[in-house]
């Protein structure tokens, strides 16, 4: 009756007294179809381009589809994080593309305003100006949803909205390109042969792991996204827990904001960062959290954003012709998204555990899900 | 979102002054007869060449001493459409603006043409069936531009037997994007050895160019040339270029359109090797066609905007005095 | 009447959560005619079972026969189709809608592809007049009382001319005189030959109307009894599943505990603590190791009375003093720092974070105090939610379950756990023992009045008087947002209290 690859199944048996990882093989469960997805995108480019996999050393450093991929996966990766802990509270920050605008126009704006955009500390120096003001921009919007309680949608709209333009301010309407090899690094550059990139993204995610885990982070902020009164009345400081989610999202965004201007070296008001808001909620969704807050998968969200992101470059490099690249995506999402969807699974859970439908079925979330 | 409700607020206010002036029996209108005002409605800031534009038409103006009504539409038909409205209730002279899209004009312009106001269009063309609802559209021919491009390429490639060319195209569906693919096309459809062997957007962007190129770099070892639909794209695929250790202008050529700054900077340093000008410079025409309207005179239907093209010891000639 | 044939027939059903095996190879049947009512403790699996007879939750195994034949439902309103109709605890009615409009919701009779008002007026009238119901259909459902509103949620599963009626709690909210008229109303249809399934925690009901019994107890079937032959110790031994002396024990202890009690300085003291449209200034003092009962209808001040010495409100007037020295709680965090811990009466929406689990639970108001950054070690977890699961008899007895899928006596000693977690010097129980059966309720009395022993306040809401009674040293009335009365606890009877409540006549 119970096959091992059923988890509802699995974690029903009298048997499973270790209940703990199970559960956790219950959660990872929904990340089946993503990576599915994830692996089949991958199968589609090695169909069509054989060395797609490949990687070399080019210059002494790592060259291929796939680094690639992990490179420009990264910023989505960094907002998508933030984002992920955000909705884990019930929210949602739909500034995070206006802060990626901010933070590369005004690091660069300052580096180019410098005597030698190459100084090290020059660098050092805007990147740090950066951050603090993305800092500044995340606890607005921490301000107005933990203090003055506005809706999140409603709050983070705002910044979205006045975001670009003061993007576009601290640019005057123009591209900046500004030429500083160390500022290049970020976004272009490597680090023991790896794209820099790349190392800040996992650094920062493996932080943020570490962070959630080791302290009491994740459960606080699980706990304020199931039930906000329940947490307020068991004494958890549900405003700093809501403060903290929208400053580090901004600071996130602000990170993947320096990679993208520095990664073509140059800082775009209007493009830098525009959807990614989109791109990064697709990715937590993918991954498993639901928008209706609570529990979360940090692995989920990593997933759901190599999946968007290797769509980009499936797209590219199998030449699927520009008009009809957003239908291909959205049928690659809608494909994902119905996959996972709980009553697909359900489903799914049902055509393997049961041999012969002997008895009356429903659908099975009911029990699980809500 | 401000802007916007100023503008509306303007409006209803002319409104009822209009409305007072009617009720005199003046109607002349509130602009007067021998000061000119012009209402323009841009597109937005969406990029470098569209704030050149913005900024060479209000100069432009300024110099000619023509009171100028300026709005940005933010990217929105709908602003621009408001804009329009409002600068008919306000009686200006003439109205020029760059559409947002190519449809969905008729009825807007059909009200500036009852109300006897001649209409510009700069930049950008719409789509009307009937050509009477605009004076003049004075802009870039982006066929011609695509052609330029294609006919640098022939000529460059004069020797060669095989050419393999990657195409990195503006916005799916924009006008430029459309008509730039398609004079590049007629002007190498005579040979066969150019062969377009993968064609994507980038958006008119440097990341998205950056990222196709790096794309393309992979699934298609033998890159000859890359024609970008704009210098930014064009910029981002250097980039890709010279990650994947190759050198950008010598082992793979790159033609672009545009002529900003940096992809004369570009250009001049040999990374770029072509570059055919799509200049936003389009102030000083626009006075011209104003003023002739102004006066009663009449103007070509389709005016193409003063442009050339640059080789690498044009852009470092025309660098020093390039201001966009 | 055993030799009748059973209307429903359910055998060997297993139904599985995550982490919880909620029923066991369960048997159950249902005849035309008869009470059937489903005793168990909160856990037992009731619901589970109601659950699965009317599709809600897929059963992993075993069958059901619905008269004879398989019965194939996905979902409630299949079930409903197939002729099972329930009646849930609260009335999923829309008080807004004509009691008419209620009983026919999403069953309108139409005309010309709109509703047939006359019609519909018409078949209402007649299911209330089955029903020996003498109201309005046209008039608003909002403007009856709770009883009649239960009523014409019977009406509504009568309409569709169920051959099976399931009233899950439906007694909990009524009075004694609307209970007579609701077991009228059973009586006349256990005529007519419909099988009812009546779930209640009320044990006289139980044996005034069901004509059989089945005992549940930890998701397996103790047994199947006719009424009249199962004396009521016997169907309570079987239900909880342990001797019954504990809960005789528990009474002789708390009362002996009282005369214990002596007036020392009080652990928290307030004067004149008041907060507008909420509670009229009062006094109010609670002495170490002293259980203060507040006794008063809902909405006599009792609950904002705990919300404000819990810091949960603020009051605009008054004084509170906790050892002697004047502290001002502003919010519950603040309070839970002073070591005052507040139990809501609502669990669902105040108590339990449903997601997490139970371990999660157990820790969060101690890991809350802690703050974000200095999380329990993972070891000290463990240990706290084993040593409560243990000395509460939390079950299932896995920390890791999901607090959402333990039945509510369990939720409500989950709660329990965690506010004992954080040693609380005061601990404010409101309703703890409410819509949870006669064991968990035992046990909670006695944690309570051992806790009391060991030196900790305990200001204890009920709206069961006799507990009140049996567990405080001392009872706080409460009427109209005012303090009536506050009495020793020396043979204070039900009607003296009752008597305080009703008309406040002491003060």
């Amino acid at each position: 009756m119970n096959t091992p690859q059923d988890p509802k199944n699995a974690l029903a048996s009298p048997l499973a007294s270790r209940t703990g990882s199970l559960v956790h093989a219950a959660v990872r469960s929904r990340l089946v179809w993503p990576a599915v997805a994830l692996i089949a995108l991958l199968v589609t480019n090695v169909v069509k381009s054989p060395n797609f996999l490949s990687i070399r050393i080019q210059d002494g450093h790592l060259f291929g589809s796939l680094i690639d991929i992990l490179r420009n996966g990264a910023p989505i990766v960094l907002v998508a994080l933030g984002m992920t802990l955000v909705i884990a509270t019930r929210g949602i920050d739909l500034s995070v593309g206006a802060v990626v605008a901010i933070s590369g126009a005004f690091a660069l704006s300052i580096i180019g305003g410098s005597d030698n955009p190459n100084s090290m500390g020059v660098v050092l120096g805007a990147v740090a100006a950066s951050l603090v003001f993305a800092l500044v921009l995340g606890a607005w919007n921490g301000l107005l949803i933990a203090v003055f309680g506005i809706q999140p949608i409603i709050a983070t709209l705002i910044l979205m909205t006045a975001g670009r333009g003061i993007a576009m301010l601290i640019t005057e309407g123009q591209i900046l390109t500004v030429s500083s090899a160390p500022y290049k690094v970020i976004g272009g550059g490597y680090w023991f042969a790896l794209p820099a990139s790349i190392i800040i993204a996992a650094a920062l995610f493996a932080l943020v792991a570490i962070l959630t885990r080791k302290t009491a982070l994740g459960m606080l902020i699980e706990s304020v996204g199931i039930n906000p009164e329940a947490s307020r009345l068991a004494g958890v400081s549900s405003r700093v827990i809501i403060f903290m989610v929208y400053t580090f999202s901004a600071v996130c965004a602000a990170i993947a904001g320096l990679m993208i201007s520095s990664n073509i070296t140059a800082a775009d008001a209007n493009s830098a960062g525009l959807w990614i808001e989109m791109d990064a909620i697709l990715a937590v969704v993918l991954g498993g959290t639901s928008l209706a807050g609570g529990r979360y998968s940090l692995t989920g969200t990593l997933i759901g954003a190599f999946v968007i992101q290797t769509l980009t470059t499936t797209v590219y490099s199998i030449g699927i012709a520009p008009e009809i690249t957003l239908v291909f995506k959205a049928l690659v999402v809608i494909a994902v998204v119905l996959l996972q969807a709980p009553r697909t699974r359900a489903g799914f859970a049902r055509l393997r555990s049961r041999k012969g439908p002997s008895v009356p079925s429903a659908p099975r979330e009911k029990a699980i899900v809500r | 979102m401000k802007k916007i409700l100023g503008l509306a607020l303007t409006g209803a206010l002319l409104v009822s002054m209009v409305g007072c002036a009617a009720g005199g029996g003046d109607e002349s209108g509130g602009g007067g007869d021998d000061e000119l005002i012009v209402g323009f409605s841009q597109v937005g800031a969406e990029s470098g060449w569209r704030t050149a534009n913005t900024k060479d038409i209000q100069g432009a103006f300024e110099e000619a001493g023509i009171e100028l009504k300026f709005s940005d539409a933010q990217g929105k038909q709908e602003n621009q459409i408001k804009a329009i409205r409002s600068y008919i209730q306000q009686q200006v002279d003439v109205i020029a603006f760059s559409p947002v899209v190519e449809s969905g004009w008729d009825t807007v312009l059909n009200e500036a043409k009852d109300a006897g106001i001649p209409v510009v269009l700069t930049d950008r063309a719409v789509d009307s069936e009937d050509d009477t609802l605009y004076e003049s559209f004075l802009g870039s021919d982006f066929i011609i531009e695509g052609e330029r491009a294609g006919a640098w390429v022939l000529e460059e490639f004069a020797d060669a037997d095989v050419v393999n060319v990657v195409e990195l195209q503006g916005t799916t569906g924009a006008a430029p994007a459309n008509d730039r693919a398609q004079g590049f096309r007629d002007a190498i459809a005579g040979e066969d050895k150019f062969e377009i062997i993968a064609s994507q957007t980038g958006d008119f962007t440097r990341a998205g160019g950056k990222q196709v190129m790096e794309a393309f770099l992979k699934s298609n070892p033998d890159i000859d040339l890359v024609y970008a639909h704009n210098d930014d794209m064009g910029l981002g695929a250097i980039e890709a270029i010279e990650a994947a250790g190759l050198v950008p202008g010598t082992d793979i050529k790159i033609v672009t359109v545009d002529a900003v700054k940096d992809g004369m900077q570009a250009l001049a340093d040999g990374k770029i090797n072509f570059i055919v000008e799509c200049s936003p410079l389009l102030g000083a025409q626009l006075v011209d066609i104003v003023t002739t309207l102004h006066d009663g005179g009449s103007v070509e239907k389709r005016i193409v905007t003063e442009e050339t093209t640059f080789t690498q010891e044009q852009a470092i000639e025309a660098l020093p005095d390039r201001q966009y | 009447m055993d030799s009748a044939v059973p209307i429903v027939e359910m055998t060997g059903i297993s139904i599985s959560f995550p982490g919880v095996k909620a029923l066991d190879g369960v048997d159950f049947r249902m005849f035309p005619g008869e009470v059937h009512s489903l005793m168990g403790e909160n856990g037992a699996g009731k619901s589970t079972l109601i659950k699965a007879l009317t599709g809600v939750y897929p059963i992993d195994a075993g069958s059901i026969l619905l008269a004879g034949q398989p019965l194939l439902v996905t979902g409630p309103a299949d079930s409903q189709r197939a002729g099972i109709s329930t009646v849930y605890q609260e009335v999923n009615l829309l008080t807004n809608l004509s009691v008419a409009e209620n009983i026919l919701l999403g069953r309108e009779p139409r005309r010309f592809g709109g509703i047939h008002w006359k019609e519909m007026r018409e078949r209402a009238a007649a299911i209330l007049h089955r029903l020996h119901l003498d109201i309005d259909p046209g008039s608003l459902l909002g403007s009856h009382s709770l009883a009649v509103q239960q009523l014409v949620a019977i009406a509504r599963a009568l309409d569709v001319n169920a051959k099976v009626l399931i009233l899950d709690e439906p007694t909990s909210s009524l009075d004694v005189d609307e209970v007579a008229e609701l077991f009228r109303v059973i009586t006349a249809l256990k005529r007519e030959g419909v099988a009812i399934l009546f779930v209640s925690h009320f044990l006289d009901q139980v044996y005034e109307i069901a004509d059989r019994l089945t005992v549940l107890r930890n998701g397996s079937l103790v047994g199947e009894y006719r009424t009249k032959e199962i004396l009521r110790i016997e169907l309570v031994h079987k239900m909880i599943g342990k001797d019954i002396a504990v809960l005789t024990d528990l009474d002789t202890k708390t009362r002996n505990a009282v005369a214990e009690t002596t007036t020392t300085i009080p652990y928290l003291a307030a004067v004149g603590l008041g907060r507008k449209g909420s509670i009229d200034p009062l006094d109010f003092a609670i002495a170490e190791g002293e259980v203060v009962g507040l006794a008063g209808l809902l909405g006599s001040g009792r609950t904002e009375l705990a919300r404000i010495l819990s810091g949960i409100d603020k009051p605009d007037t008054g004084e509170l003093k906790i050892e002697g020295r004047t502290q001002r709680l502003r919010t519950a965090r603040m309070a839970l720092k002073r070591r005052i811990a507040y139990s809501s009466e609502d669990r669902k929406r105040e108590g339990i974070i449903e997601d997490l689990t139970v371990r999660d639970n157990i820790v969060l108001a101690l890991q809350a105090d802690r703050g974000w950054f200095r999380r329990i070690p993972r070891r000290r977890q463990d240990e706290l939610a084993a040593s409560y699961i243990s000395a509460l008899g939390i079950r299932p007895a896995n920390p890791e379950a999901l607090v959402r899928n333990l039945s509510g006596g369990n939720q409500q000693k989950v709660l329990l756990a965690r506010w004992l977690a954080i040693a609380p010097r005061l601990l404010i129980l409101d309703e703890p023992t409410r819509g949870i059966d006669v064991g968990a309720k035992a046990e909670i009395q006695r944690l309570v009045s051992n806790l009391a022993e060991e030196g900790m306040s305990v200001v204890y809401i009920s709206a069961e008087l006799e507990e009140v009674l049996r567990l405080s040293h001392r009872i706080v009335v409460m009427r109209d947002r005012k303090k009536v009365a506050d009495l020793e606890n020396d043979d204070v009877t039900v009607g003296q209290v009752m008597t305080l409540i009703a008309s406040g006549a002491d003060e």
